[in-house]
């Protein structure tokens, strides 16, 4: 397994530029998750990577090779690549053993190499290989799939939204069994998505393409924690957005005064908090006057609210409050704490804000 | 998220929803009607076993053992054999081309390919002929019936390369395979169903085919077949010949229906559809084009070319000096349009009650119904017509030579094509659709008016103008069946250029180009391509 790197990567569709000067690399054996909305060109940037289209500018390495350039284009077949398509795309014709060793040399595939325990790897049994793959759910083609690109031994596997054909229950199971192979294969992976979920939860890193541009490579609690401007804060979650002041390194805004990180600039500012920071009490939870007395500063900061709508999923709950006239915001709280419409709500903060300069 | 769920629950619904609609009781008058259908299928068919049989053992055995038969088998087998190899390359490669590559003009050639479907084969025979004399016997039939035959490949070929998945392709290129690997590894193998039912559906016609053999004076079964009834006027000999010419039809229809049956390698998945890979050719792009340029010139420009040419040349130029009154090609041209749309009513009209039966009451015995149709397919013309005159002489005196009994015998030859189309169409107005319409306070009348009608319509109409197009090129059971004194536009080619009246036939042959040729078109625009594949067949 070897390292990838990017450099400078530009692709134009017509009039429609897809890439714009894309750089990234890949350390030997991660997993990197490129996450970006529908028409960001996650999958441009994918199918540049197999060979199956070619840049207009810059540069792709895999290992030690220049594998294409303004002078170099190695085609597909010769870059040693596992590639592993948005739906499994298996052979129909051929069987799932047949499938696997299908980019295996003549001799290898008669004997059926390493079959056992790429079916194991991927977590599949060993009676599988005989089935055609129309007898597989999806879920189970998806992971042949990953056993055929596993096999040649590649330099890179390329994963290009494998699990968005599954439905919830299925794609969270094939995730892991997914991550779990690659990470005993010792496989450098590059893993294509538009599900936020997915790529936190499998990308040692995540590179955020938008607009064909990277505008943020992190690690996942980097990216949820901070992301770098406000808009890509709602797309990797839920987000609390709300006017602030910042002065004297104190931020004051409509849930009163918050914990921020040092070193912040005064003046006018966007904050961003998670919905799971709010911490919602009812009227009778709050510490009484008396017994407040010593903890003044927690219940100043407690700002109180009416409940506005619930949608309630069972382990948790989505609380829309509006504060005074004219802020909403909403909170996640666990389900058994969760208040009625039109109740007054105490709201108060865990955690530090997050602000973005205006 | 939510979604799955939701496709799961109205997948259920739906599988609930099935054996209730098919539980309920069909009406007699439906069966009534679906049963005739297979009786007059198996009308001649029977017919012809029933008069082979009147021979003795040793009788039959002394006639089938002459060398004749065996010359008119290896005749017969070779041109089968020859067309159908020389129509797959011919098809799978000009499919794949204009599908997977960048070759320059692939919108027209793509076009240029299925029109020849349109031309009779012994138009295109007249046109050769008419050429020159000396292309003739093997080599002329090879070249007539395989312009005429291999789009039969290519269409079938086309439309699975276009529904391939392309990911299969890139998936094999990232594993290591090149174009060549590619092909033979992943596309070919996806093409066999496609490959095997055009290849089929080519011997089929080839077995069947009359009008082109006699012209280029080649020998098959079916012009020996013809021959013997034309000296002895009477089928009884004939129908021996005929027997064997069955056995290998049904040999090739049951094979297609295998192929049609067996498990299609259906997509894994439904994803979106992307368009597929193409390769770019380079410097090969000109001998490719010039390729499809020499196809279209040997299955389009000699055809109709020699048609022009003979309409600008006076009678005298021909062979046979004959000429043609104003009178006789309007006659031929009504005759051949009357009948036409007599012969495309009634097919449609007839498989009305079985393709009900089929899209809404299926159960075992409708399919057996539908089988026993479609083996009509797999007898030829020549068979159903001889059988047909032969009962007619023995047992419907008066229907003997009467137009009534010709566009019964169509009906008979054309009902697999109408069936298909119809119950393809009936399926489009589904029960539930009816009851939304109920329920939304329609009676019965206003509910085929305005529900079942709009829904089928397109497709019963594409039906009998498929219909209508395979009568009006039809030339076998006209020739044999046409009531004394009606020339219809094919027999008059024929005969003519039978006759080496070159010049007399070309009004004709343009008049009856022209009339397959805008119908063609019309079907395509309205339904696509495809919609073509059944309609010049027989």
């Amino acid at each position: 397994m070897s390292e990838v790197r990017i450099e400078r990567l530009s692709k134009r569709f017509g009039t429609h530029q897809v890439l714009r000067g894309v750089n990234l690399s890949v350390a030997s054996g991660r997993l990197v998750a490129i996450l970006g909305p529908s028409g960001s060109g996650k999958t441009t940037l994918l199918r540049l990577l197999c060979g199956f289209e070619r840049q207009d500018e810059g540069a792709i390495w895999i290992g030690d090779t220049l594998m294409s350039g303004p002078s170099v284009h190695v085609p597909s077949e010769r870059r040693r690549i596992g590639y592993v398509p948005q739906e499994g795309a298996l052979f129909p014709h051929l069987s799932v053993a047949d499938n696997i060793v299908f980019g295996l040399p003549r001799a290898l595939r008669q004997k059926r190499h390493r079959v056992a325990e790429l079916l194991e790897l991927v977590g599949l049994p060993q009676s599988y290989a005989a089935r055609p793959p129309q007898e597989l759910s999806g879920g189970q083609q998806q992971r042949v799939a990953l056993a055929r690109a596993l096999a040649p031994a590649p330099a890179l596997v390329l994963l290009d939204e494998p699990f968005s054909s599954l439905d919830a229950a299925l794609r969270i199971e094939t995730r892991q069994a997914v991550a779990q192979a690659l990470t005993f294969a010792g496989a450098t992976a590059l893993l294509v998505t538009h599900d936020q979920s997915e790529a936190l939860s499998m990308g040692s890193e995540v590179a955020v393409l938008w607009n064909g541009q990277l505008i943020q490579v992190a690690s996942p609690a980097t990216l949820y924690r901070h992301p770098v401007n406000p808009e890509l804060a709602s797309f990797v979650g839920e987000a609390v957005l709300l006017a602030g002041i910042v002065e004297q390194g104190q931020l004051k805004c409509a849930l009163g005064r918050l914990n921020i990180a040092p070193g912040t600039r005064d003046g006018v500012v966007e904050v961003l908090l998670r919905p799971e920071q709010i911490r919602l009490q009812s009227a009778a939870e709050m510490p009484t006057a008396e017994a407040a007395g010593s903890v003044a500063a927690l219940v100043s900061d407690a700002v109180p609210g009416v409940v506005q709508d619930v949608t309630y999923y069972g382990h948790d709950a989505s609380v829309r409050i509006r504060l005074g006239h004219n802020v909403m915001l909403n909170a996640r709280v666990p389900g058994y704490r969760c208040p009625a419409p039109g109740a007054t709500v105490y709201c108060s903060v865990e955690g530090d804000a997050v602000t973005y300069a205006r | 998220m939510d979604d799955g769920v939701i496709a799961v629950a109205a997948g259920g619904a739906t599988a609930l929803a099935l054996p209730q609609a098919t539980a309920r009781r069909a009406p007699l008058g439906l069966w009534a009607g679906g049963i005739l259908a297979a009786l007059l299928v198996l009308l001649p068919l029977g017919f012809t076993v029933y008069q082979a049989s009147t021979f003795g053992f040793n009788d039959a055995f002394d006639l089938l053992a002459r060398p004749l038969v065996g010359e008119l088998l290896i005749n017969t087998l070779k041109i089968t054999a020859a067309t159908t190899l020389a129509a797959t390359v011919i098809g799978t490669a000009a499919a794949w081309f204009v599908e997977r590559t960048h070759l320059p003009g692939r919108r027209l050639w793509s076009v240029l390919v299925v029109v020849p479907l349109a031309i009779p084969p012994f138009v295109t025979s007249f046109a050769w002929v008419s050429l020159s004399l000396s292309l003739q016997d093997f080599a002329g039939a090879l070249l007539v019936v395989t312009s005429a035959y291999y789009p039969l490949v290519y269409l079938p070929v086309a439309a699975a390369l276009r529904g391939m998945d392309p990911a299969l392709e890139e998936t094999s290129r990232a594993l290591g395979c090149g174009p060549w690997a590619c092909f033979f590894r992943v596309v070919l193998p996806q093409l066999r169903p496609a490959l095997l039912g055009g290849m089929l559906l080519v011997a089929l016609g080839v077995l069947a085919e009359f009008g082109a053999f006699t012209l280029l004076r080649f020998r098959t079964f079916t012009t020996e077949i013809y021959a013997e009834y034309r000296t002895s006027f009477d089928s009884t000999g004939a129908s021996l010949l005929a027997c064997v010419l069955i056995v290998l039809c049904l040999v090739c229809l049951a094979a297609e229906f295998r192929v049609r049956g067996a498990a299609r390698y259906a997509r894994l998945d439904r994803g979106t559809r992307r368009a597929a890979l193409r390769y770019r050719l380079g410097w090969a792009r000109w001998p490719i084009v010039a390729g499809f340029a020499a196809l279209a010139l040997a299955t389009l420009g000699v055809p109709l070319g020699m048609i022009v040419f003979w309409l600008t040349q006076h009678a005298q130029a021909a062979v046979t000096p004959v000429s043609v009154s104003f009178e006789a090609l309007t006659d031929a041209t009504f005759a051949s349009i009357g009948l036409g749309l007599a012969g495309a009513a009634l097919t449609t009209l007839l498989a009305l009650p079985l393709g009900f039966l089929l899209a809404r009451y299926a159960n075992r015995f409708a399919t057996a119904l539908e089988r026993t149709v479609f083996i009509a397919q797999g007898v030829p013309g020549i068979v159903i017509a001889l059988a047909i005159v032969s009962l007619a002489v023995h047992a419907l005196r008066p229907l003997y030579q009467s137009a009534e009994l010709l566009v019964v015998a169509y009906a008979i030859m054309f009902l697999p094509l109408a069936l298909v189309s119809v119950r393809a169409a009936l399926l489009q107005a589904q029960p539930r659709l009816e009851d939304t319409a109920r329920v939304l306070g329609l009676n019965g009348l206003q509910v085929a008016w305005r529900v079942v009608l709009p829904l089928a319509g397109p497709g019963l109409g594409a039906a009998a103008a498929m219909v209508f197009i395979a009568t009006v090129t039809e030339l076998t059971t006209t020739l044999l069946l046409s009531p004394i004194g009606t020339r219809t536009l094919a027999t008059q080619i024929w005969v003519d250029t039978s006759a080496l009246a070159f010049a007399a036939a070309a009004p004709f042959a343009a008049l009856l180009v022209a009339i397959s040729l805008a119908s063609t078109w019309l079907l395509m625009s309205l339904l696509g391509k495809s919609a073509v594949l059944g309609s010049h067949q027989g």
